[in-house]
């Protein structure tokens, strides 16, 4: 950043970056070459035929319409709430904030457990939907179905956007959205042309960690997800493989795990490209 | 202003995206109606975890016999987990039409949810269990703590894996049997019981949640000297890693009998009891119990399991829960707050 | 679209208050608390007698305190790395940044069962990070040491991602103006920079924490559960008690966790406003 380095800076930066990639050669790149090589144990022809099952195939397919709506349900909720909670002001903001971020503390076990009590058999919805369903002449099923691992994948990674948009449009302030407003200009075009620039690395990252988490998350689907090969993601396939015990089974699972690291560096990958591009252009 | 229309819009198709995103999906549970088209049936099996490679191999061997005798193709859907969780999925609203689970007490509890009707146990043969299993230890290759019985596990330095009683179900069979060899060996004399096994649970070093998750331990982490095991997982431990591991029969263990039952109200609702009468009967048939030798569990056809007499050590002496009071009591007694178990783990 | 202020706040100047804020507290809502309230209602069918007893009996108590302390811990060490690494990513270059950055969000994208399991084997006695510290004596797996490097590995995502975005749109100015009028670049670091950072950084501690404390898959694989050495965690005594089926005492430590975990993120949230308010007066 800086045209001149002297010395000692030059030293205090190549211990802060030693520290850095020591810190996360130790922590992460550890155990994702202990997930790769377990994952290969048995040879590339193997790998592939592990991840062809049609089990995986169905697991996969559930895993990305189940992260694909949590990321536009998610974002959309993320981008309005946090533009309400930063640039308006009412009372009671810290405890709404404070609402919002209630997902990331609740055990994953009892978010999964809360739709189940809400819409499952012994749910205080269900009578509702029973009627909504005769109404209909269908029989809905919500949890132990796709709709549920939806849900509690949206429940799980629901502050995620927010909370990434907040600290940043805090720094901001909202001056230059005041200012824009006394100038006439509707919400739209205020969101548009001053608050959205802002927001849009935040928006991004804050994207990138909700698909992550989606991908990756296991407890909360476990609760109302049994039925391999229909309503299970790639995370409890890889817990149903491992689960198996066979020597067999417990490197398919690695295997099944190493899509979903693909994958998220995949989304890396195009969010890296964005970035270029965005900073070039 | 035609840019402020236009993001106006944008907005509102996500919005109706999403929604009809979601709508669309809980349509997706409507295929759940159509589970018997006359050629086409489903089921869904919900059981327990040792049971995936058992019933991937007795399912097979089902649908053949069923595709042929009735000309009807069934696809069995599993759903495998700890016993007690499953239980609980179904009475939570899971749709089984059968249950395989580990013991009748968690049929039980579906059963006082009102899916199952009660006299269940006698629908089937031999108390609706058509296969048994037992707790064995599983030691190191050459055994070389010179492990031999129960005495043995109490000794100093001793190593032992085994989950937690109060968290899986089928963590509490070890106990019990340890228990029962106890009450052989000093007569009933409960302190002296107590002492024996708080000794064996002092000596337990790690002390997972669930059976699985104590067998990773051991085999994988290769932690302890040796693992407290169902003998249908110590059986596959050891054809996976014959030159690694080896089990040892105790003298006295309990008999653990899985329980399989017709979950009436969904299977009815599907219109799918009559298939899932003939599954669970199958399981009685010589076919299907060599299958079930092979997997390592106690085909309860007495020929059968003599014909499996160099897998299984059938002179081992097998308590029941029944001699335990059936297994409310035996969670009362032991396993629920404050009883024996705290009261000696703690110490 | 007509403004519900309340009369004795500032009135909002940016357009669509109302609007805004009733999608944020619909979706809220609908997503979030009426599940969430349906399952804690199971709590109160316990008489207040019972619930306390549940509450204060010992594994409980020792599991909070666990759980709590352990994720205190893991969440202050991610703090100060995550800061570290967050600055390394952010302003300075070397080979091989962009791959670094890019493995943040690998903790999310691994199932936590998964993680648990990996970590676990590496950190036994005979893995091989493992194998190198029980030639000093020290056991990792299955201790609190093992247990808190689960809770770092899980949280670590949360830090950098949190403030990566600030320091990305963080004006260096204020920096070259504190050098310039003579404070050295340590004391700069610690004056400006830091406090600038500080919400960011308390934000990503602050999840990171309530993260830890409703872990469940990742933990329960490497902590062992032993009730005498107190390596249960509080979301195992949640799962210890739903299996035999006691929505009651299951729910009741659930409302317990999430007041705690309420009271500690409303407490960052106020902190953070009081930052913002103060920027923006």
């Amino acid at each position: 950043m800086n045209e001149k380095h002297t010395k000692p800076e030059k030293a205090v930066q190549i211990i802060l970056i030693l520290i850095s990639v020591l810190f996360i050669t130790v922590m992460l790149i550890f155990p994702l070459f202990s997930v790769i090589i377990n994952a290969l144990k048995k040879g590339f022809s193997f790998y592939l035929s592990a991840l062809s099952t049609e089990y995986v195939l169905s697991a996969l397919k559930v895993t990305l319409l189940a992260t694909g709506i949590t990321l536009l349900v998610n974002t959309f909720f993320g981008v309005i709430a946090s533009f309400t909670l930063t640039k308006y002001h009412f009372r009671g903001k810290q405890i709404l904030t404070t609402l919002i971020d209630i997902p990331f503390s609740i055990s994953p076990v009892i978010a999964g457990l809360s739709y189940i009590m809400l819409f499952g058999s012994l749910g205080i919805a269900k009578p509702l939907l029973d009627r909504i369903g005769a109404f209909l002449g269908t029989d809905i099923q919500i949890v132990f179905a796709l709709p549920g691992v939806v849900l509690a994948t949206i429940f799980v990674t629901f502050p995620f956007v927010s909370r990434e948009i907040i600290p940043v449009l805090n720094q901001q302030g909202s001056e230059e959205e005041e200012a824009a407003a006394l100038m006439g200009a509707g919400f739209f075009t205020i969101f548009r042309k001053v608050t959205f620039p802002h927001m849009k690395w935040s928006m991004i990252y804050g994207m990138i960690l909700c698909a992550s988490r989606a991908l990756g998350e296991f407890g909360a689907v476990s609760a109302l997800s049994k039925t391999r090969g229909q309503t299970f993601t790639l995370p409890l396939e890889i817990d149903a493989l491992y689960l198996s015990g066979t020597a067999d089974s417990i490197v398919a699972s690695f295997a099944v795990s190493s899509i979903l690291v693909l994958i998220s560096i995949l989304i890396l990958i195009l969010r890296n490209l964005f970035e270029y591009r965005a900073k070039k252009g | 202003m035609f840019q402020k229309k236009a993001n106006h819009l944008r907005r509102g198709t996500a919005l109706i995206l999403t929604l009809s995103l979601m709508f669309s999906l809980s349509g997706c549970g409507q295929s759940s109606s159509q589970k018997n088209t006359g050629n086409q049936v489903t089921i869904t099996n919900v059981s327990y975890d040792p049971t995936r490679e058992l019933y991937q191999a007795y399912n097979e061997a089902f649908t053949s016999y069923y595709k042929e005798k009735t000309g009807t193709d069934v696809e069995v859907v599993m759903s495998h987990g700890g016993s007690g969780g499953q239980a609980r999925s179904v009475v939570e609203g899971a749709d089984a039409d059968v249950v395989t689970l580990a013991l009748a007490h968690d049929i039980t509890l579906v059963e006082n949810a009102g899916l199952i009707e009660s006299g269940w146990i006698d629908e089937f043969d031999k108390a609706s269990s058509p296969y048994t299993s037992t707790i064995v230890f599983l030691v190191r290759k050459g055994n070389p703590k010179n492990i031999r019985n129960w005495d043995d596990l109490i000794k100093d330095g001793m190593d032992i894996i085994t989950p937690d009683p109060k968290s899986s179900g089928g963590a509490c069979w070890n106990f019990l049997a340890a228990w029962y060899y106890a009450d052989e060996k000093f007569g009933g004399d409960e302190k002296q019981m107590k002492d024996f096994v708080a000794k064996l649970y002092d000596n337990v070093s790690v002390m997972d949640s669930g059976a699985r998750g104590a067998t990773t331990t051991f085999v994988e982490n290769g932690q302890g000297d040796v693992l407290l095991a169902w003998e249908n997982e110590a059986l596959q431990s050891v054809k996976e890693h014959p030159d690694e591991y080896e089990i040892i029969s105790p003298s006295i263990s309990i008999l653990a009998q899985p329980s399989v039952a017709i979950v009436d109200q969904n299977a009815e609702k599907d219109q799918v009891a009559d298939v899932a009468k003939d599954y669970l009967e199958y399981l009685y048939t010589e076919d299907a119990q060599k299958i079930i030798g092979e997997y390592g569990y106690r085909p309860s056809d007495e020929n059968i399991l003599n014909s499996f007499s160099d897998k299984f050590d059938l002179d081992m002496k097998l308590c029941s829960i029944d001699d335990f009071g059936g297994w409310d009591k035996a969670y009362d007694t032991f396993f629920n707050d404050g009883a024996i178990f705290d009261e000696i783990y703690n110490q | 679209m007509k403004s519900i202020t309340s009369k004795k706040q500032p009135k909002n100047i940016i357009p669509a208050f109302g609007i805004n804020l009733g999608i944020t507290i619909a979706m809220l809502s609908a997503l979030i608390l009426i599940p969430l309230a349906s399952i804690l209602a199971y709590s109160l069918r316990l008489t207040p007698g019972d619930f306390f007893r549940t509450l204060s009996s010992e594994p409980v108590r020792f599991a909070f305190g666990t759980s709590i302390l352990c994720s205190f811990i893991a969440a202050f060490i991610n703090a100060v790395f995550g800061t570290i690494i967050a600055w390394v990513l952010v302003r300075y270059s070397f080979p091989g940044k962009r791959i670094l950055d890019g493995l943040i969000e690998l903790p999310f994208a691994l199932p936590t069962a998964v993680a648990g399991i990996t970590l676990s084997k590496m950190y036994s006695t005979t893995g091989f990070i493992g194998k190198i510290f029980d030639r000093y004596g020290i056991r990792i797996s299955y201790t609190h040491i093992g247990l808190t490097i689960a809770l770092i590995f899980i949280g670590i995502p949360f830090v950098v991602r949190a403030i990566e975005p600030v320091l990305e749109k963080y004006d260096p100015s204020y920096e070259e103006a504190a050098c310039m009028l003579g404070a050295g670049k340590t004391e700069t670091f610690f004056k400006v920079t830091l406090k600038e950072l500080f919400p960011a950084i308390l934000t990503g501690f602050g999840l990171a924490f309530a993260r830890g404390i409703g872990e469940y898959g990742s933990v329960i694989f490497i902590s062992g559960n032993s009730q005498k050495e107190h390596t249960q965690v509080i979301s195992y005594m949640i799962m210890q008690k739903l299996n035999y089926l006691d929505y009651g005492q299951a729910t009741a430590i659930a409302l317990a966790m999430l007041i705690i975990s309420f009271l500690l993120l409303l407490f960052i949230n106020i902190v953070q406003i009081r930052q913002a308010k103060r920027k923006g007066a």
